[in-house]
């Protein structure tokens, strides 16, 4: 990068605040895939002010910009395509602001890491109920940027539904306030929903605004087991037509339950086909009892073979902490693999799984098949070597049709990780020529000058 | 000659998820991707398949590293970032050898006679009063600060190193149960002795025959910890030699980091024929102290302790032995003694083998949370089962002028059997 530009970016950040060595650069080319580019510096602003004076200066010199938290994303969103850009990296925002009991929000820097601020609330007795698996290393501003949602939304809603308010600096260097602590505000278009997953093409987000709901007092966690994958997905089904609305309701098939078995030594059931866990929460102990009760009855009239309960908070914490390390400890099969997020309406649950698995089998590369089945986001990750250039075609393939059946089932390519680079070329048949002509406009007007993660979301640009 | 380097399947398979980020006491001070667990495994990656010049800088980023061991525990793939680190030190090593690691890891750590003769002038500071008057002039107020901290943080200097002063072979009180081999480590014999004589009295009382062989050599783990694997292997033949004359049921140690080193010498020695099933019988006997304690009846003491006392986890423990119930069990014994349980007792409390010299900001602001939580806890005793924590938890109390006493957890135990009296009177 040119000298004078890292000299004045120093000037913005301080010395410390500027990374340009190779080994920070290569250790700031990748996210949480195998996507890799390599930038031209990284900058590490504290304040809004610091960060409105790094895109006034981008702008000036048409430098791209690539907001970054944690890299823990899966679309390759804050890795950068083509070189000379700079990496605004947020993780050293990271103060609580302001947390405000009466109202019930919370104002905090976007580089706060989200099981941080969770559990800030939670000492208040409040709740952020929003859970990515990657709670513990992700940030409030990456989250927001790709509307990450966990187990917990298929009752609470993704992170879209906890904004009430954003500060962002817009491409040209000002300052936009979206929003406020009132709940409800139809003062002119909803600017707040528009950053909601931006991933940081539309404006670099310092600080939010969150709402904030009660801590539920009393929570009960089950697992119960199938023979069949098949009967697990119909169990989804007949728990959610049953009018009970679990906190999470999550599955994960053979595969996944073994890796994760090597991972965590947690004594889970190995020879099961599937298992689902599911949570039920509230403030009467009684009827998160009877939810939980209900939901076991359910499973074993659907064919589970066995139902559990998580007798204290260890065995709670255990099971969740398995869940969470499902995706990664799936590479302990292969070197590399992809995880798709495709949603379908709830009620395709069983027929997506049917077509996964016989995309699997055609294409002779294996797909394990986990993810948050009470809404309909499943994970299905193929395993696979890149270094193999066959595997890799196959890969590619599978994922087209992994994308055409979730499409022809009434679903969407994402519903957690976003379009980034990796879904790009499936983005604009899955939203159709007018919402994708509609998006892109608003990307022109909002950065005429292309400077904001320029790549990522829309495949070309003119 | 072939680099001696890590295998390609041990960072080849890292999915980069970042969930190592989260417990990386590096990572945290730094908000940094370059100083963290994955940032290190990338560019070791990087550095061996040859897209990344294996620069000074990218040795550095390995010797930032803790070695506290979090990530390894944490990676759900299997990829030991903190091994990792290690190795790549000892690549660094290979390609520019360091003189200074001849002469401090061969020359002087090797034998332990040598070790003694260099910290005689620190024997005689101590003696001679010197270290007093310091104080009493308050003239550490002069040094720079971290001059002062490694001075303040040399526990006071034994006269005499405990080697000398102990007996090969400490008789058991009553029926002689146990025939336990006492790894006496540097740290313990030369900074902590009576601390060390607090162990042998427990296990004595609770009826252990304690050999402890006097020609023993260093673990091997500050050698390791800079790379000089060929100097780590001929440690450990020696040491491992010593203790096959002694025939012991068991070898214990109370030095964590010694403890964690001893039980890697079946891997040291994989491949070799010669060495393979001696180094693995010496490792299948080795415990740590707590470990040990906890495996055999032990006499309830009829003492009491009237303390509130927290425990902190030192990685060489928790993370490389996985032995964090058994202190807390000891601990559980004394009547009178209050125990709470501190926030993130197992995080790494920037001590890391001689990190405090070499990075020493890094190390000051991770001490610092750990500190924090100590004073939290209200307690008026930290019990840790390693000198190296101890070392840096006693100074960093006293810099925060908080009178909190920092204790081997067995120590605590030989006080309540009644210390060098409870022995007499036994
Ligand atoms: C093991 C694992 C589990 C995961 N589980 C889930 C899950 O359950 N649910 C889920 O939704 N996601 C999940 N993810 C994906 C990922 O963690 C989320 O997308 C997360 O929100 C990314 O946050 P980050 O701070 O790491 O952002 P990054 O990866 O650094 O960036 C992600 C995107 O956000 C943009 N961005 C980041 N910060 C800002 C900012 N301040 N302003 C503007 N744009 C910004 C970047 O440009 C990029 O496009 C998982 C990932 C991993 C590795
Ligand atoms: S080392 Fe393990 S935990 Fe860390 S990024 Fe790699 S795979 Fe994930
Ligand atoms: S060993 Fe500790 S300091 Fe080193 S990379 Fe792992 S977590 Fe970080």
């Amino acid at each position: 990068m040119d000298s004078g530009i890292i000299e004045k970016l120093c000037r913005i950040v301080g010395e410390e605040g500027v990374l340009r060595t190779p080994e920070d650069l290569a250790a700031y080319s990748y996210d949480g895939t195998f996507a890799e580019g390599v930038p031209g510096a990284v900058v590490l602003p504290e304040t809004t002010e610091q960060t409105s004076e790094i895109v006034k200066l981008g702008a000036q010199a048409r430098i791209p910009l690539i907001a970054r938290g944690m890299g823990s994303g899966l679309a390759a969103g804050s890795v950068p395509i083509g070189g000379g850009s700079i990496i605004v990296c947020f993780t050293r925002m990271n103060r609580i602001l302001e947390i405000d009991e009466e109202n019930a929000t919370v104002r905090a820097q976007a580089g706060v890491v989200t099981a941080d601020l969770q559990a800030e609330v939670e000492k208040r007795g409040l709740f952020y109920p929003p859970d990515p698996s990657s709670i513990r290393h992700s940030t409030i501003g990456g989250n927001i940027a790709c509307n990450a949602g966990g187990p917990r939304c298929l009752k609470y809603g993704v992170t879209a539904n906890y904004l009430l308010g954003l500060t962002v600096v817009l491409a040209d260097g000002r300052v936009l306030k979206t929003g406020g602590k009132p709940i409800k505000d139809v003062t002119g278009y909803s600017l707040t929903s528009l950053f909601a997953s931006s991933e940081g093409t539309l404006g670099l987000i310092t600080e939010a605004l969150l709402r904030l709901l009660a801590r539920p007092l009393h929570v009960r966690t089950a697992m119960a087991e199938f023979d069949s994958l098949a009967d697990a997905s119909r169990t989804v089904n007949a728990i959610l037509t049953g009018g009970i609305v679990p906190a999470t309701l999550e599955l994960m098939d053979r595969t996944a339950i073994v890796c994760i078995e090597e991972a965590m030594h947690l004594g889970l059931a190995t020879d099961a086909e599937a298992i689902l866990i599911i949570e039920a929460d509230g403030s009467d102990e009684s009827a998160v009892v009877r939810e939980i009760e209900a939901v076991g009855r359910i499973a074993r009239e659907s064919g589970a073979r066995a139902v559990k309960v998580a007798q204290n908070g260890e065995e709670r914490d255990g099971l969740w902490k398995a869940r969470r390390s499902a995706g990664s400890a799936l590479a302990r099969r292969a070197p590399n693999k992809l995880g798709e997020d495709i949603t379908v309406p709830r009620s395709a649950i069983p027929d997506v799984i049917a077509r996964l698995r016989a995309i699997s089998a055609r294409n002779g590369l294996p797909i394990v098949i986990f993810g948050h089945a009470g809404d309909g986001n499943l994970h299905p990750n193929i395993l696979f070597d890149k270094r193999d250039p066959e595997q890799w075609r196959k890969v590619e393939t599978m994922m087209g049709e992994i994308f055409e059946a979730a499409l022809s089932l009434g679903g969407t390519l994402s519903g957690e990780h976003g379009i980034g680079v990796l879904k790009r070329p499936y983005f604009r048949q899955a939203v159709g020529p007018v919402s994708y002509d509609v998006q892109r406009r608003i990307k022109q007007s909002l950065d005429p000058l292309n400077i904001l993660n320029p790549g990522k979301i829309f495949e070309e640009w003119e | 000659m072939e680099l001696e380097k890590p295998q390609e399947s041990s960072y080849l398979y890292c999915i980069r998820c970042g969930l190592c980020l989260a417990v990386c006491p590096t990572y945290r001070e730094y908000l940094k991707e370059t100083t963290s667990p994955r940032g290190r495994v990338a560019l070791t990656r990087k550095g061996l398949e040859g897209k990344l010049e294996l620069s000074p800088n990218l040795f550095e980023q390995m010797y930032g590293c803790f070695a506290c061991m979090a990530c390894n525990d944490v990676c759900p793939v299997g990829i030991r970032p903190a091994d990792l680190a290690l190795s790549m030190r000892q690549v660094e090593e290979q390609k520019h050898p360091k003189r200074w690691k001849q002469i401090v890891f061969k020359g002087l750590l090797s034998k332990a006679g040598r070790l003694e003769l260099a910290t005689l002038p620190l024997r005689l500071y101590e003696k001679l009063g010197v270290r007093r008057l310091v104080y009493w002039l308050r003239l550490d107020r002069l040094l720079p600060d971290r001059i002062r901290d490694l001075e303040a943080m040399l526990p006071r200097i034994p006269q005499r190193p405990l080697r000398r002063v102990l007996p090969e072979i400490t008789e058991a009180h009553g029926e002689a149960r146990y025939r336990v081999g006492y790894f006496l480590g540097c740290a313990q014999s030369l900074l902590f002795a009576e601390q060390s004589a607090a162990t042998l009295r427990v296990l004595a009382r609770n009826g252990c025959t304690v050999i402890t062989p006097k020609e023993i050599e260093c673990c091997g783990m500050p050698a390791r910890g800079y790379g000089r694997m060929d100097l780590v292997r001929s440690q450990a033949m020696r040491n491992i030699a010593a203790f096959e004359r002694r025939d012991v049921d068991v070898i214990v140690t109370d030095c964590a980091t010694c403890g964690s080193m001893l039980k890697e010498y079946d891997s040291l020695f994989r491949d070799d024929p010669e060495w393979k099933e001696r180094a693995a019988a010496f490792r299948s006997k080795v415990r740590d102290v707590s470990e040990f304690l906890a495996e055999i009846p032990l006499e309830k003491p009829s003492g009491r302790i009237e303390s509130r006392v927290t425990y902190h986890d030192p990685c060489h423990l928790r993370r490389a032995q996985k032995v964090w119930r058994e202190p807390r069990k000891i601990l559980s014994l004394i009547d009178g003694l209050e125990f709470v349980e501190l926030p993130e007792a197992d995080w790494c409390c920037g001590s890391a083998g001689s990190q405090l010299i070499t990075h020493y900001e890094t190390s000051k602001k991770v001490l610092d949370r750990k500190l924090d939580h100590i004073e939290e806890t209200g307690a008026d005793t930290v019990a840790s089962g390693c000198p190296g924590c101890r070392m840096q938890l006693e100074t960093g109390l006293k810099r925060r002028g908080k009178p909190v006493r920092v204790v081997h957890p067995v120590a605590l135990l030989d006080e309540a059997y009644g210390g060098v009296d409870g022995q007499r009177n036994h």
